[in-house]
Parts: C-alpha cells; structure tokens; sequence
C-alpha cells in the first residue's frame, strides 16, 4: 500500500491563539499567567558598560518607560504579530500614533497626498498643524484613485488614508493606491481603526505602515486611550534618495543608518528612538493592558460587531424614518464589491444614514435614544450615535464639510454587541421623536 | 561599509563605528537566506568596545552584489577574501546555523587566519527536508514560512523580542524575503545539502571555539552540536534552555554575554 507522503505546513500560531499569547512569554515575568503591569518609570542598569549599550541601541532592552516599557511592549507584539507586521510603536492617543508617523517620514518641505474622508481631527492635524511644521497636503477623494497619482509631487514622502473614511463609508481603493505609492517610491500609511486586523491586513493590500486608534474596537471597552503604528518591513527606505533621515548616519546615534541596521524595522527604530525621546507620546501600562484585555477577545467581539451591524443596516433600509444608508455591506455601496475583496470577514459596525426631517430630526433624534450612548467615540462594545455636523466635524466650515462628504441629516452609528432587538427598540424611541421633534423634549 | 571582493560588491554592517585598521576583526556569518540583519544585537556591542565588527551579507544576499556562492567550500574561501578585502590579516569568526558550516570550513583552510570560532546553532552536516529544499528551489514563499517556523522555538513562537517593539518570526521572514528566495535560501539550502566535509573539517581546527546550542532548536538540535564540538579540541559548549535555532534573537543577551566573554579572553579588543 503507498502512502502519500504529508505535506508540510508551517504550525506557527493563528489569530485568536496570538490575540491571547503573543508577545509574552510567562516564564520571563515569575510565571505570572497574566501580563504584568509595569508599573514604573526607569530600570536598573547591571553596570555602566550595561547602560552604555542600552542607549547606543547595542543590546535589547528598556530604559525609561517614555521610550519603552515591558507591558507596552507586549501590546506592541501582540498588535505587530495580528497585522503580520515586523514590529509595532504604541502611543498614548491614534493622533500621536498618526503624528509620530509622519514626522519619522517628513522634514519641513516635505509633502503628503492624504485621503479627503478622515477622522475630523485628522483632517486638522494634516489641513492646520502640519503646514506649521513645513509639511504640506494635498488632499484627494478616497475614491479617486488617480486623484492620487495625480497629486504626487517631487518632495511628497507618502501617502495617507483611512481604509473606511470617517464618516461616510468610502473606501480606499488600497491595492491600487499602494501599486501608486511604490511606483512613486513613497510608502503608503493606512489608518485601519474601523477594521483591526480581523477584518483586514492592510500589509497584505500593499500598505506599508498601518496605524490604530487602539481606544476603538482593538480594546473595546471604551476605558482607555492607545494607539499603534505597525511596521509592515517590506518598504526598502534605500531604494531612492527620498528617506535620508532613514538611510543616512543619524547624529542622533553615532552615525547609526536606521535603514542599513535594522531593515525591516528600520522604520519603528527610528519612531522610538527619535519620536519617543523627542516628542514624548507614551502610552501609560495601565492602558497597555486595559487595552490587552481587549484584543484577547477580539475576534469574538468583531464577529458579533459585523452581525448586529448587517441586522442594522437591514433594519434601517426599511425604515421609513431613514433616508439613506451606508455600509459596505449594501449591495449598491459604491465600494461594495472592493469591500468583499478587503473585509472578507465582515464589513464592519460602522454605519452612516441619513435621518429624513434634517438637522432638526436629527437632533432630536440623538437626544431621545437611550440606550445607545451619544459621544464621540467609536468602536465601544456599547452602541454609539453622533450627529458629525454638529459633533465630530464640527469645527469644519460649510465648504469643507461638502468636501469631506458630510450632510446635515448624516447620523454615524457604532453599532454595539448589545441584543440587536434592544438597539433597534431603542432606535424606535429616536425615530417617534424625530418624527414629531417639537412635540418630544429631551430636557 | 562597502568593498569588493572578486570583482563583486560587499555590504558589511560595521555595527555603527567607522572601520578602524588598527583593531581586531571579528566577521559575523549569517544562515541560510538571511542578512546581516540577524546580527545587530551582537555586533554593535563588539563595534563599540574595541574591536571592527562586521556582519557580512553574503554574496546574493541582503545588500551585497553578486550571486549566491554555491557551495560551503566557495563560501569559506570567500570568507577568507573578506580578511584580505578589508586589510587585515586575521580574524576571529561568529557563525549561526549555515554561517557554521562555512566558519568551520574557513577555519579549517586557513587555520593561520582565524584566531577564534563562535558557532551558534552549528552542526557538522545540515541535510534538507527535501520537501523544504524543493519549495526554497521553486520559490515558494512558504519555504520561508516553514523555516521560520521551525528556526524558532516555542517561547520563540509567542515573541519577547529583546527589542521593545519587535516580532521575531515577522521580521525573519521579511529578511528572509527581501530576495529572490530561489536564489537566495534555495541556493543556500542545496549548498548545506551538499556539503559533506564538516565532521572532517572540525577535526583540524586549533583555535579556541565556542559552541552555543539551544535546548528547543529543531534544525540543529543540541546532540549534532555536541557531536560536532566534541571533534573540535577543547571547544567550549554553552546550551540555553527553552531556547530555538535563532538564539542569536531569541536570547539575544544571554548569547552576547557569553560571547563577550569567549572573545575578550581569546582574542582581546584594542584598549582605548
């Protein structure tokens, strides 16, 4: 009798076994089951040829906890070996993570091309604080693909998007803006909040540096503020002269090339060794594994997230209240074939729509739900509602609200883990009193 | 730094110091498809103290010009140009897994040269899965995968990079891809295969030499280590446990330490 010989395949560990184990070893920590939480601002130094190493980057380890600490580093594993990235840089907001990344990239006189449909405070930091800086952008329709190649000048160091634009839904077409990104010779980074990593791996899409807000669904809870840039390490900084920061001796270090040391995760050396020191945005260890404790259930979470979130939108195209829906998952979506292609395990639980009756139905709208939470935040466990023009993107004038896609009725939901027959009970209640705005009182 | 040998460009990390005639050489061999990369937690140590350190990529690999050597033997002879390349007469040599094989065959050629021999996750022979060795032939990125996978051990497998920050199998594997695999891993792979002559090779090496081996290394486990050492006179053996074939990351310190200690008393640094 033959037998077929086995065919190998590689054992390494799988998402929901890394969401639990990776970046920890407990035999290191006392045996202690859980991450511990290190709680502390400095570390001892064997001798002094010990503290010289460490700060010449000769050997591995922590020094300040602005810089680095073992609880934070954890989270920066775990998140790096979900993403498939070389390595990961936590900080204490997503808006430090998104600052910290373009100046590792940029020098005054530099420039971005960066997707119009962004977070609100995104959109300021790259509209109004970078130009501060030297930086400029130039910002271009997310789905405008050659809008991108378009905008590419001869100092641009990158491109910047969400891969779901906050808040309308629309959708990076990432691949081919990657393809635009290294043709040029400039690394495309990708905010991917809305998705984590299980939903998407951007890094498999051609990005080369994806950063979190990991407040959002990456911790869950709500309790904590993080974020994370991860490295994706394909990105090869010496293939033209636009990165001397990264290819030439930094002053910084004895003349260390980040690029011609460290490769792969040239990129995340830098951030930390320059950012960290430099700017400061630490993430504290208590939030480091407030947020672990998220990421371990979180494909669990975002399953549940993805299926009230596609009873919702289901939910809300028959009613007679909502003018319009999107979601990725709605077959005429603009996006809605690149999202079947890019969010193969869920469109995710972000949902926008448009409340018939305007601002006024809108408002009233927001006052009346009860259960589901009014604030600015998304991806809480908890459903969340806000009304952008009044809100998130409040600080935008009429002009730039219509270029970033807003309208007055839009109505964002963050569609939480609760019994879907709870949220929509309690939508009934907002809609009775958008229906009759004058006639409800919130006060 | 850059400097040809046989008409080819080299790139050597120099561990972030200016290359200095007037120190001692210690040249860092890297494994199979790998760069200098899998070096950077021991030689900026050894740049910094007194000595010129330089991680080579071989060539065909990482930045270095040219095309794989075929075989261990050229790639130990090539070692040897090396020393001639950068103007020195001697050095001390550092393998890890493929890296040993050449170092001893380089050790065992020009015994005059080499003053002393590190060897990590060294064997005196590494036959090839030959599953492995076609898909590294075929480039199949899945060699690499597999590789990773079983360079690293279990604890390896969860992370605890000694750089904050780091995935250890992510960035071996992007190391590990940086090239055609073809032409880089599969040309190394066959040239392990092929090579027969290491067990002999051992038994003409005279210099002081280290053998680092790991309790979890799947590629070369500790008793080929051992059998190895054993042929080499007074070789010195240090085992790490819960530990894979790439301690030279996973246990970055533990490895530096002791190979610190192995050289300094070998093969002194110039004092400032």
């Amino acid at each position: 009798m033959s037998e077929k010989k086995k065919e190998l395949k590689p054992n390494t560990y799988k998402f929901d076994t890394l969401s639990l184990h990776a970046g920890y070893q407990p035999h290191k920590n006392a045996g202690s089951r859980q991450v511990p939480i290190y709680q502390t601002t400095s570390y001892l130094f064997d001798d002094v040829d010990h503290a010289a190493a460490l700060f010449n980057l000769e050997r591995g380890g922590h020094i300040y906890s602005r810089i680095s600490n073992p609880t934070v580093g954890v989270l920066e594993e775990r998140v790096a070996s979900l993403e498939g990235g070389t390595a990961a840089l936590a900080t204490s907001s997503g808006m430090s993570a998104i600052f910290l990344a373009v100046m590792t990239l940029c020098e005054a006189g530099d420039h971005l091309v960066v997707s119009s449909q962004l977070y609100g405070g995104t959109v300021n930091l790259f509209r109004l604080t970078l130009p501060k800086f030297g930086i400029k952008c130039t910002f271009v329709k997310p789905r405008d693909t050659e809008g991108f190649k378009k905008a590419i000048q001869k100092n641009t160091k990158g491109i910047f998007g969400e891969l779901v634009g906050n808040p309308g839904n629309e959708i990076m077409n990432m691949p081919e803006i990657a393809k635009i990104a290294h043709e040029a010779g400039i690394p495309l980074m990708v905010d991917a909040t809305y998705q984590t990593p299980y939903l998407c791996k951007p890094f498999e899409h051609g990005a080369d540096i994806v950063i979190h807000s990991l407040t959002k669904w990456m911790a869950g809870h709500g309790s904590s503020m993080a974020g994370i840039l991860v490295e994706g390490g394909k990105f090869d900084w010496m293939q033209n002269d636009k990165f001397p920061t990264m290819t030439k001796p930094y002053e910084g270090y004895h003349g260390l090339s980040f690029a011609e040391e460290f490769g792969p995760t040239a990129f995340t050396m830098k951030a930390r060794a320059e950012g960290m020191r430099d700017f400061g945005p630490c993430l504290s260890p208590q939030n480091a594994w407030n947020v672990l404790q998220g990421i371990e259930t979180l494909s669990v979470r975002m399953k549940k997230h993805c299926s009230n979130a596609e009873e919702m939108v289901k939910y809300l195209m028959n009613h007679e209240s909502v003018a319009w829906v999107s979601h990725p998952s709605v077959p005429d979506h603009p996006d809605h074939e690149l999202a079947k292609k890019l969010l193969p395990n869920g469109r995710g639980s972000m949902i926008a729509f448009g409340i018939k009756g305007g601002k006024e139905a809108g408002v009233a709208f927001i006052n009346n739900v009860k259960l589901a939470s009014h604030l600015a935040n998304v991806g809480d466990t908890r459903t969340l509602v806000i009304h952008p023009a009044s809100g998130t993107h409040s600080q935008m004038d009429e002009a730039t609200l219509k270029f970033a896609g807003l309208s007055h009725d839009m109505i964002r939901l963050s569609v939480g883990i609760e019994d879907i027959d709870d949220i929509k009970n309690d939508f009934e209640v907002g809609f009775r009193a958008a229906r009759k705005p004058r006639l409800v009182s919130n006060q | 730094m850059k400097f040809k040998v046989n008409n080819s460009e080299v790139y050597a990390s120099t561990g972030g110091r200016p290359f200095d005639k007037k120190k001692p050489l210690i040249i860092f061999v890297h494994g199979s498809g790998l760069t200098h990369m899998t070096w950077v937690l021991q030689t900026r140590y050894f740049a910094f103290h007194g000595y010129n350190s330089l991680a080579v990529d071989l060539p065909g690999h990482g930045l270095s010009g040219g095309e794989s050597l075929k075989s261990i033997e050229e790639m130990a002879d090539w070692v040897s140009s090396v020393i001639d390349a950068v103007g020195h007469r001697e050095a001390s040599l550092v393998g890890h897994s493929q890296g040993c094989l050449v170092t001893v065959e380089c050790t065992a050629r020009y015994p005059d040269k080499i003053k002393t021999l590190s060897l990590m996750g060294g064997a005196g022979a590494i036959p090839m899965n030959p599953q492995l060795l076609s898909l590294a032939e075929n480039n199949d990125p899945k060699a690499v995968d597999l590789m990773m996978d079983w360079a690293h051990g279990p604890a390896g497998h969860f992370g605890g990079h000694p750089v904050p920050g780091l995935y250890h199998i992510n960035t071996g594997t992007m190391l590990a891809k940086s090239r055609t695999i073809q032409n880089t891993l599969g040309v190394d792979f066959r040239a392990c295969d092929n090579y027969k002559n290491g067990f002999e090779a051992a038994k003409k090496v005279k210099c002081p030499t280290l053998s680092i081996l790991a309790t979890d290394d799947k590629m070369c486990p500790v008793k080929e280590g051992k059998k190895l050492a054993s042929l080499i006179e007074g070789s010195q053996v240090d085992i790490i446990d819960n530990c894979g074939h790439m301690m030279l990351l996973e246990e970055a310190d533990r490895v530096l330490t002791v190979l610190k200690k192995f050289i300094t008393t070998n093969y002194p640094p110039l004092s400032s």
